[in-house]
């Protein structure tokens, strides 16, 4: 069983006048420890593909099984758990709390998920931050930091609950190459050593061409679903016929 | 995620914001400041109230006579009591503790060459002071020798001795009363001054048949009034009817005719005045409770700025799994916490300007003892309303933070 299972997910946006069919129809499975790049034209529907998978939106057709969990028949409040236990988020712009220190910020996901003890939540989110490097950040406001720094930050609070999905909405968007070059490479890291499933989206080919897997989007629909990035490249290009 | 937990997020989030924490709580710094003082003043006008019965006797029932009847004339304030009536009433009703006659007169004090009017100059029984719950300071009380007797004695409020006596010890001494020489055999303890500022204390007492007879000049038997006391509270109301049976039949008065006699509870004087300074209170405290009411306003207003302000902090911490009830607790703790911090800050402030309050009114009223009234039960209700406040008004905007779509509120700018 894969871990995740998407069966002919549909997305549709009704704007009243008109409805806008996000996706058309998505069929796919992702295996526990793969690193996947999702991407696509924009309007392609990798966006909205990325926030069904991470259960901030629910499919107005078809299935979801995460972890064997079907995701569209649950209710708000279950889908808020499940982020919080199974999913972890990168964004673009870091998304970090502001005027909040970089440890309050990564301890942030142990807070709601009850039951852990306020000791264990700060050790645990100090442990997170030496692991991406920022051992002697623990106090300082994301103001106070460099946009790489702070993507660092996003990424161990994306990971201090222990999740087994890594996901990232254009993480490098907002980074320079070099820091990019960095990113990636913790991405990398924490997919092959800690063997954490990454999925990221993005327009970057160089975030693209590191994953193992690329799936190409238009239109709502897969066009192309592969390991070979070459391959996936060439369909990206490729204007559709017509 | 604890309640402490929840409560440390809000305190921060409203010190990142302290010019507006601190102007969106003066609305309810004044409402409960306002509530407090006048509910604490208000208790403590009532508490003078209460006091001054208290002062005038305990459980006191007052036998005036009423108006008479001859030959279709009515009459009122004929003399209608006797002294036999207050010494029936005394040994008869179960419910009564004490009676005392009362003789009223007016005129000069003279001692020496200083002479003085005092206000009150009352012949009364023997049972006058258990009646009046008063003690002597000095000296005796008289006896009922000295009632039957008509002894020239007499008992003096503290106010005399001053103006009479300066330095000298007035038991012992003759003092002439309207010309007629009295003995002071006792001084009666310090009452102070009544609720209408009244000095208690300028008053002398003597056996209420030395006053008829040698004072007044009456040669009948009648009294001005007789002064009971019931044996508790809760026997007034028995008293009374006691002493209205025993009084009919005493005065011969029919079934369906006007009694020449009226029975006065002052219980039910004091009750009446509580009445008015609790409905006093109430309708200032309402008042007060307005702009309460307008402070809660201020807050939900401030939420729900705050709210649309922070909606993308509402994404991010739901997109990190915070479920509505998470984030409906923040929202709603943060108002409370806020109107909590106002209704402490309102207490305390409420608490000093009632002591101020009374402060200035014995200063205006000497002899005043406008009594400090901090209620505990008042702070708690008080902070209660607050926190009540907080989340009748804090509910609706961290309602629609809760509802956000997560989605929309990471995207939002």
């Amino acid at each position: 069983m894969a871990l995740i299972e998407l069966r002919d997910v549909r997305r549709v946006y009704d704007l009243g006048e008109v409805q806008v069919h996000a996706l058309r129809t998505v069929t796919l499975d992702i295996k526990l420890g793969e690193y996947i790049a999702l991407v696509g034209p924009s309007g392609s529907g990798k966006s909205t593909l990325m926030n069904t998978l991470g259960c901030l939106d629910r499919p107005t057709h078809g299935s979801y099984r995460l972890d064997g969990d079907e995701i569209v028949t649950m209710n708000r409040d279950e889908r808020a758990r499940i982020r919080n236990k199974q999913l972890g988020f990168v964004f673009q712009n870091f998304n970090l709390l502001s005027r909040t220190s970089a440890l309050e910020n990564v301890e942030l996901p142990l807070l709601y998920a009850s039951g852990i003890p306020s000791r264990e939540r700060r050790d645990r989110a100090k442990e997170m931050l030496g692991k991406v490097g920022l051992g002697d950040r623990y106090h300082h406001h994301p103001s106070q930091l460099s946009g790489g720094q702070q993507q660092r930050v996003a990424i161990a609070r994306a990971l201090v609950n222990r999740p087994s999905i890594l996901m990232g909405d254009e993480p490098t968007g907002n980074l320079d190459s070099k820091t990019s070059r960095e990113v990636i490479e913790l991405f990398r890291e924490l997919n092959e050593e800690r063997k954490i499933t990454v999925i990221l989206v993005t327009h970057d080919q160089n975030v693209a061409r590191n994953a193992k897997r690329t799936i190409v989007l238009r239109d709502g629909e897969v066009v192309a679903d592969t390991t070979d990035f070459e391959r996936a490249l060439v369909s990206l290009n490729n204007e559709p016929l017509g | 995620m604890t309640l402490m937990d929840t409560i440390r997020i809000a305190l921060r989030a409203l010190v990142k914001n302290k010019m507006r924490a601190v102007l969106t709580v003066i609305g309810v710094v004044i409402g409960i400041a306002a509530v407090t003082t006048i509910v604490s003043i208000g208790q403590g006008a009532s508490r003078l109230v209460n006091g001054e019965f208290e002062n005038l006797g305990t459980n006191v029932v007052l036998v005036l006579p009423g108006s008479t009847r001859r030959g279709g004339v009515r009459q009122s304030g004929a003399p209608t009591l006797t002294a036999a009536d207050c010494d029936a009433i005394g040994t008869d009703c179960s419910s009564v503790l004490a009676a005392s006659p009362i003789v009223g007169t007016s005129g000069q004090v003279i001692f020496g060459n200083q002479n003085w009017n005092p206000k009150e100059m009352q012949g009364v029984g023997a049972d006058f002071l258990t009646v009046r719950n008063w003690s002597l300071e000095a000296g005796g009380f008289f006896s009922t020798g000295d009632i039957e007797s008509s002894a020239k004695v007499c008992v003096i409020g503290q106010t005399l001795i001053p103006k009479l006596f300066r330095t000298l010890n007035p038991i012992g001494e003759l003092v002439r009363v309207n010309n007629v020489p009295f003995r002071v055999i006792g001084i009666l303890s310090k009452k102070g001054a009544n609720m209408v500022g009244d000095d208690q204390d300028n008053v002398i007492l003597m056996p209420h048949t030395t006053v008829r007879k040698r004072i007044n000049g009456s040669p009948v038997d009648h009294v001005h009034a007789i002064m009971v006391s019931a044996r508790s509270g809760e026997l007034m109301a028995a008293a009374t009817k006691e002493i209205q049976s025993l009084l009919n039949e005493r005065h011969d008065v029919g079934r369906n005719e006007e009694a020449d006699f009226s029975v006065q509870d002052t219980t039910e004087i004091a009750a009446v005045l509580d009445i008015i300074t609790g409905t006093l209170t109430l309708m200032l405290s309402a008042i007060a409770g307005i702009s309460l009411l307008v402070g809660g306003v201020g807050i939900m207003n401030i939420m729900l700025v705050s709210v649309t302000e922070r909606t993308r902090e509402i994404g991010i911490r739901m997109a990190i799994g915070a479920r509505g009830k998470d984030i409906l607790r923040q929202f709603l703790i943060e108002s409370v916490v806020l109107s909590c911090i106002g209704g402490a800050i309102g207490l305390m402030l409420g608490t000093l300007m009632s002591i101020a309050a009374t402060y200035l009114i014995n200063a205006y009223k000497p002899g005043t003892e406008w009594p400090i009234v901090v209620s505990f039960p008042a702070a708690a209700v008080a902070m209660g309303f607050a926190a009540t406040v907080g989340v009748f008004f804090g509910y609706y905007p961290a309602l629609r933070a809760s509802r956000l779509d997560p989605i929309d509120a990471l995207r939002y700018e």
